[in-house]
């Protein structure tokens, strides 16, 4: 319905801007009025009117509708009075479902039928009543606003500020973006520390909130939630990956990006820049794949060769591969940073008599380290953040170790092993998953402000 | 004077020769990282292309057997045909393969060498050419995973019995088939075609190209306007105030988010909080958008500022208002960039697969998807489904699901490269 609604209401916005801008022709022609704005503004004029209250009237039909609907389906069931929300919420469903055929009741109540005939009735009677709104308030405003074209009436004005609005409302996306992840997050937190102590999360051994999920949720023990939602093996697990990704990615990566910026010729780096890049458009769960799939078994075999008894699910194979994922976070930042080094720096070494090497290691790098600790600081709250290669390679047990080749899991896991399905509401164990959100969002704010800072503080100005 | 002139030629040769080893490591380094993106994609290639193959086997089916005069199919309709009882039917088509076979049990095994929807299929057959069906026609039926995997080569036949899938007896049967030369290989299309399945030979990407492609328009059509008029305000028209400041840090923090997160959001505001459908491309696409847009906007801004203030100028000295200046003469100028930028941030949306588990995007979707509300996977969450299941046969699957995606993805950028190229102007 939504979609040939919308269609109709552009298409008489389109009719309508014609009709503006004809009628503002007219009114210059006939009346030799003198009109404030071109033609072609007083259409855009008119479409406005005809187009953006009645996609706000729609928004809010569409917003409200459902709650309504359901007050009046259950109507009967309310007055009863004898069921809870959640009932009545499941009821709803039931009937919703009965509407559309799927018999899921053994005996059909005679309220029920009733409700089913009234969700019948009202959804059609709501479908038409809302073509008749939209779409009458559409042409109401349309004749409104033609006969409002004077010449007193500036309606580039009034387009341009349209215009101004709209724009600043778009740039306020950015602001509600934060605000609902900051507001979801705090707010299921919130929810879980008021069950479970914030001291028992951050310093607990011990993660099992699956524990929980067993009993009901009625008679939750408060001694079983404090050792449940010990977080300290998932910070041990994350920080152990991110560790080995770093020791892969930051010896590779900034070799790469000092092969690249001082040896390689213009042509070299002109293919194996790109190459290198394309590690950074695959889709991370390409690398979930490739390292379950292909790294762990070969890790596992590489370690039993050793005489080593390697978990299938190693933290070494998960690191390993995020580590080839990051290379090119940190060849690349590097890169630049390095590239920018004045060339006086450079030629003044070589005037010494120094090396490559040595104008490298002594004089370019010392230069250019606050941005190449920048580009760690971003790549470690990339690894940190990082979720695909975890949930498949990585382990699903929480287990505090800090042997890479034991089974490790991490934030990201536990937040899609705790949500991944279906699951219930209101209970600890989805929470944790927010609390856990939380503590990641903050971890990796905190990096890149202290990336950026590092970046700011430290880099020197040549001029 | 001797020793001290060979102490500066020692000095010299290590100074040079840790120069060399320098240089070593660093090439060493560089080849790594190359090495590494050739291993993943040969490794994805060797695995995934055969699954773009599949296994048929011809097998004659009798219709005569079902019904007296076989040009009665051509008057009926698609729900007789659906009402026809055709299971026994069907397995005495797959027995006239090898009429000699008594026992029940090597029946069984018979008609394991087919996927379990054979009936489906001879079905399907009968209701697509009801109206010249002849007394005995020639249907090729999809092989099971098992000997499909076989065929390719995949699987091992020298393991022990008891520890294959594929049985002694059964082999005999598909070599004696190949024999016949009633085995063949065609492309797979129905792969490409059908939803997911339980059965991997069965199992196609159709669904989740078409989740992906409603997501991605979701995407394109909420963060494609947004972010375009977000950074046109905030170049162009904001005034330098504390908002403009925030909103700028905010961009450039929410960039720098972990897509999971994004997730969380998904399901704490647009799931429990609006109320909108789970598991369906509009919620997907709509968590994407808030993950892609900074992205567009970083990209449109720079591309506006890269636009030179004579423009601006030159359109306001001759009486255009800011907003004319702007719309009329900067943003045509800085489109190209901002285009390029859309679609690279929509290539990230279609390869992010953490957000899309949270919002339900897993669920198995054996229908293709009509509309952004049905639920539906997407090709990476299909990857990941996939990824998780046992049989041999997900496997190549996964790998040829991995080379759709990459294939768009290097299409995506391939043309943002493209449109670089050709629109952009050098001032």
């Amino acid at each position: 319905m939504g979609f040939i609604l919308i269609s109709l209401i552009i298409l008489i916005g389109i009719a309508s801007y014609f009709l503006g801008n004809l009628r503002a022709k007219n009114l210059r022609t006939s009346n030799q009025k003198n009109l404030k704005s071109l033609s072609h503004y007083y259409g855009y004029y008119v479409a406005l009117w005809a187009v953006v209250p009645a996609l706000l009237i729609l928004l809010m039909i569409t917003s409200f509708k459902s709650f309504f609907i359901e007050q009046y389906v259950l109507s009967d069931f309310i007055a009863l009075g004898s069921y809870t929300e959640t009932e009545l919420s499941l009821l709803f469903t039931q009937i919703e479902n009965t509407a559309l055929g799927i018999k899921l009741f053994d005996e059909n109540t005679i309220l029920i039928d009733g409700a089913v005939n009234k969700l019948n009735y009202i959804n059609k009677t709501s479908e038409n009543l809302t073509y008749v709104t939209v779409l009458g308030l559409s042409g109401l405003l349309v004749l409104y606003s033609l006969f409002n074209i004077n010449n007193k009436l500036n309606s580039r004005k009034i387009v341009e500020k349209f215009l101004l609005v709209l724009y600043f409302t778009c740039s306020l996306v950015a602001i509600m973006t934060t605000v609902g992840i900051i507001f979801s997050l705090l707010y299921e937190t919130l929810r879980f520390f008021s069950q479970v102590p914030i001291t028992d999360f951050l310093f607990g051994l011990n993660w099992s909130p699956q524990r929980v999920f067993v009993r009901e949720a009625g008679d939750l023990d408060t001694r079983d939630l404090a050792n449940a939602f010990g977080a300290v093996p998932l910070f041990a697990g994350t920080f152990l990956i991110a560790l080995i990704a770093m020791c892969v990615s930051v010896p590779v990566g900034l070799l790469t990006a000092i092969y690249m910026s001082e040896y390689a010729s213009p042509k070299v780096r002109d293919w194996a820049k790109p190459i290198i890049e394309i590690l950074a458009g695959i889709p991370t769960v390409v690398y979930g794949f490739f390292a379950a799939l292909t790294v762990a078994p070969l890790v596992r075999d590489i370690g039993q060769g050793a005489g080593l008894t390697v978990s299938s699910e190693s933290a070494l194979a998960a690191g390993f591969v995020m580590g080839i994922m990051i290379i090119p976070f940190i060849s690349s930042l590097s890169d630049d940073v390095i590239k920018s080094v004045p060339q006086s720096l450079r030629e003044g070494s070589y005037a010494m008599g120094a090396t490559k090497r040595e104008t490298i290691v002594k004089v370019l790098l010392p230069a250019a380290l606050p941005g190449i600790v920048g580009s760690f600081l971003l790549a470690v709250s990339r690894a940190i953040g990082e979720t695909m290669i975890v949930v498949m390679a990585a382990g699903l047990n929480a287990k505090l170790t800090a042997n890479p080749l034991d089974a490790a899991t991490t934030i990201t896991t536990q937040i899609v092993v705790i949500l991944i399905g279906d699951q219930e509401f209101d209970s600890p164990k989805t929470q944790s998953a927010f609390a856990l959100g939380l503590t990641l969002f903050v971890v990796t704010l905190a990096l890149n402000f202290i990336a950026l800072q590092v970046v700011k503080k430290y880099t020197e100005r040549y001029d | 004077m001797t020793d001290r002139i060979e102490q500066r030629i020692n000095s010299l040769n290590k100074r040079l020769n840790s120069e060399k080893r320098f240089r070593i490591y660093c090439i060493g380094a560089m080849s790594f990282a190359l090495a590494w993106v050739l291993i993943l994609f040969l490794n994805i290639f060797s695995s995934g292309y055969s699954a773009f193959y599949r296994t048929v086997i011809q097998v004659d089916v009798p219709f005569l057997n079902l019904i007296e005069d076989t040009t009665q199919f051509s008057e009926m309709s698609s729900e007789d045909i659906n009402n026809l009882s055709m299971y026994s039917f069907s397995k005495k088509a797959i027995y006239g393969l090898f009429p000699d076979i008594e026992e029940k049990k090597d029946k069984k095994m018979l008609i394991r060498l087919f996927s379990i929807e054979f009936e489906q299929e001879i079905r399907e057959f009968l209701k697509s050419n009801k109206s010249n069906i002849n007394e005995t026609e020639t249907i090729y039926l999809t092989a099971s995973d098992d000997v499909d995997q076989v065929n390719k080569g995949n699987y091992p036949r020298d393991l022990d019995e008891d520890k294959r899938r594929i049985k002694d007896i059964q082999l005999l049967f598909f070599d004696d088939l190949v024999d016949r030369g009633l085995v063949s290989y065609e492309f797979n299309l129905p792969f490409l075609m059908r939803g997911d399945s339980r059965e991997p030979e069965l199992a196609g990407v159709g669904g989740s190209i078409v989740g992906s492609l409603f997501t991605i328009l979701v995407v394109l059509i909420l963060s494609f306007p947004i972010g375009i008029f977000a950074a046109i305000y905030l170049e162009e028209f904001a005034p330098k105030n504390r908002v403009t400041d925030f909103i700028e840090i905010n961009i450039n923090n929410l960039a720098a988010v972990p897509s999971i997160v994004f997730g969380l959001l998904g399901l704490g505001i647009i799931l429990n909080t609006f109320g909108l459908p789970r598991s369906t491309p509009l919620v997907g696409g709509i968590v994407l958008s808030l993950m892609t847009l900074p992205t567009i906007i970083i990209a449109t801004r720079a591309s506006l500022r890269a636009v030179p203030p004579s423009i601006r100028e030159g359109a306001l000295a001759v009486g255009a208002t800011k907003m004319q200046a702007v719309m009329h003469h900067v943003v045509p100028v800085a489109m190209p960039g901002a285009l390029t930028g859309t679609i690279i941030g929509l290539a990230q949306a279609l390869g992010e697969t953490a957000p899309l588990l949270l919002i339900g995007m897993v669920a198995f979707v054996v229908d293709v998807p009509q509309t952004p509300l049905d639920a539906s996977a997407s090709l990476p969450v299909q990857v990941y489904l996939w990824s998780e299941s046992a049989e041999r046969g997900y496997v190549e699957k996964t790998s040829a699901t991995i080379m759709m995606l990459l294939g768009f993805l290097i299409l995506m950028n391939l043309a943002a490269v493209l449109i670089r190229r050709k629109f952009e102007t050098k001032w």
